[in-house]
């Protein structure tokens, strides 16, 4: 259900400025999402001065230079920093993104960064990713046949290839599922844009002949239909897919299919 | 006196839920969908109106002028001009979700140029119905 206020025990404070660094002529100044679940507090905003001088171009750069040089507590989940382990997934200014991927040039002001959005937060801008993996394997993400094995690999023409492209490349960072409302109010049934992508990719994979107990396991009010192309998920997609599209394109199966 | 910690010690049931709503930068298509519902709901407000103009047409002549007195104050003009406006934004939204509907204008910058016609199309109609309904007078 739609609920516009957080929880009380989920409402931000104030939380601490942490000191500027001495003797830099450019500075920029972090506004970052704190929770300690050793701690009874509710979470914090905290303030952070990054030297940019003594910093790498992207967000990632300065969320590592404030945990090496100023907090070492600062908690976030970081791997590839490349943009293709989707690991260090977060609200950066307003739009869900990845640390790694943007460009601190490209933000106005001070940098204001908090976990992905209605998330149980697990610490600081590490958010619980259970349900989000539990509905990606509900949509069976992978190959199902039921024509026998071939001896080789199976085959699949380039034109049928080429419509997996801007499907297949999905990191599973969620960036898109935690951007939509609907996925807000309604996470708990409707699958969300990145499993509804995925769910897509197999549905229009030539060699999978699972389609119709795929389409099947969709045909629900909320599973798929809570999608209301809001179209934050396009928008925040760091890889530029589209789910808000693939899900057009899976109601639009499911009435051709009645046909 | 010593804190007395009063939540429970299972760490995941007193997890907080992340900042939503309140944090994400507002995005056109997304305000268009909250007005899109807005609307809505002001198109069955605007329809009650409607119903008593036309039920009051019908009980008789002074019923009919107490109606007509409100729809013609300052109030009652303000309300029937949010009501043209949401029926012309609610009606041009309609019309862009049945062009997504059918996958297309989904793409960058498409959906952007659909969002900003309801907005701006929304907005100019209604002036046209208004000022032509003035000029007819």
């Amino acid at each position: 259900m739609v609920e516009l206020a957080l929880p009380t025990n989920s409402r931000p404070t104030v939380g601490k400025t942490w000191p500027r660094p001495a003797n830099s002529k450019d500075i920029r100044e972090f506004r970052v999402y704190r929770w300690d679940p050793d701690d009874t507090a509710n979470p914090r905003i905290d303030t952070y001065y990054v030297d940019m001088e003594d910093c790498g171009p992207m967000v990632l750069d300065a969320l590592l230079w404030i945990k090496n040089k100023v907090d070492p507590t600062l908690t976030f989940r970081r791997s590839c920093r490349e943009g293709i382990c989707g690991s260090c997934a977060m609200n950066i200014d307003g739009t869900n993104t990845l640390a790694c991927t943007k460009d601190m040039a490209s933000i106005n002001g001070a940098i204001k960064i908090y976990p992905l959005p209605h998330m149980p937060v697990v610490k600081d801008l590490v958010p619980d990713l259970t349900r989000f993996y539990a509905q990606h394997a509900s949509i069976e993400p992978w190959l199902q046949t039921d024509t026998p094995k071939p001896e080789a690999e199976w085959l699949q023409s380039p034109d049928d290839r080429l419509k997996l492209d801007g499907l297949y490349e999905c990191i599973l960072c969620a960036c898109c599922s935690t951007s939509c409302p609907s996925y807000w109010w309604n996470g708990d049934r409707y699958l969300g844009p990145a499993a509804l992508l995925q769910a897509y990719r197999w549905l229009i994979d030539s060699r999978d002949e699972a389609t119709g107990k795929r389409l099947d396991n969709l045909e629900d009010p909320f599973r798929l239909y809570r999608c209301h192309t809001i179209m934050n998920c396009a928008k925040a997609c760091p890889k530029g897919l589209n789910p808000a599209k693939a899900i057009s394109e899976i109601k639009n199966m499911m009435i051709t299919r009645q046909i | 006196m010593a804190e007395v910690n009063t939540r429970p010690a299972n760490p995941e049931s007193r997890r907080p839920l992340s900042p939503h709503l309140g944090i994400y930068r507002p995005m056109l298509t997304m305000m268009m969908s909250i007005t899109h519902r807005i609307t809505g709901v002001a198109l069955y407000l605007g329809t009650l109106l409607l119903a008593w103009w036309l039920l009051s047409a019908a009980t008789g002549a002074k019923a009919f002028a107490t109606a007509d007195w409100f729809m013609a104050s300052p109030v009652g003009r303000l309300i029937l001009f949010g009501f043209t406006w949401s029926l012309f934004h609610h009606l041009l939204g309609g019309l862009r979700h049945f062009i997504w509907d059918l996958g297309r204008g989904m793409e960058h910058p498409e959906r952007e140029y659909l969002a900003q016609a309801t907005a701006v199309g929304g907005v100019v109609l209604t002036v046209l119905v208004w000022v032509a309904a003035y000029m007819v007078r």
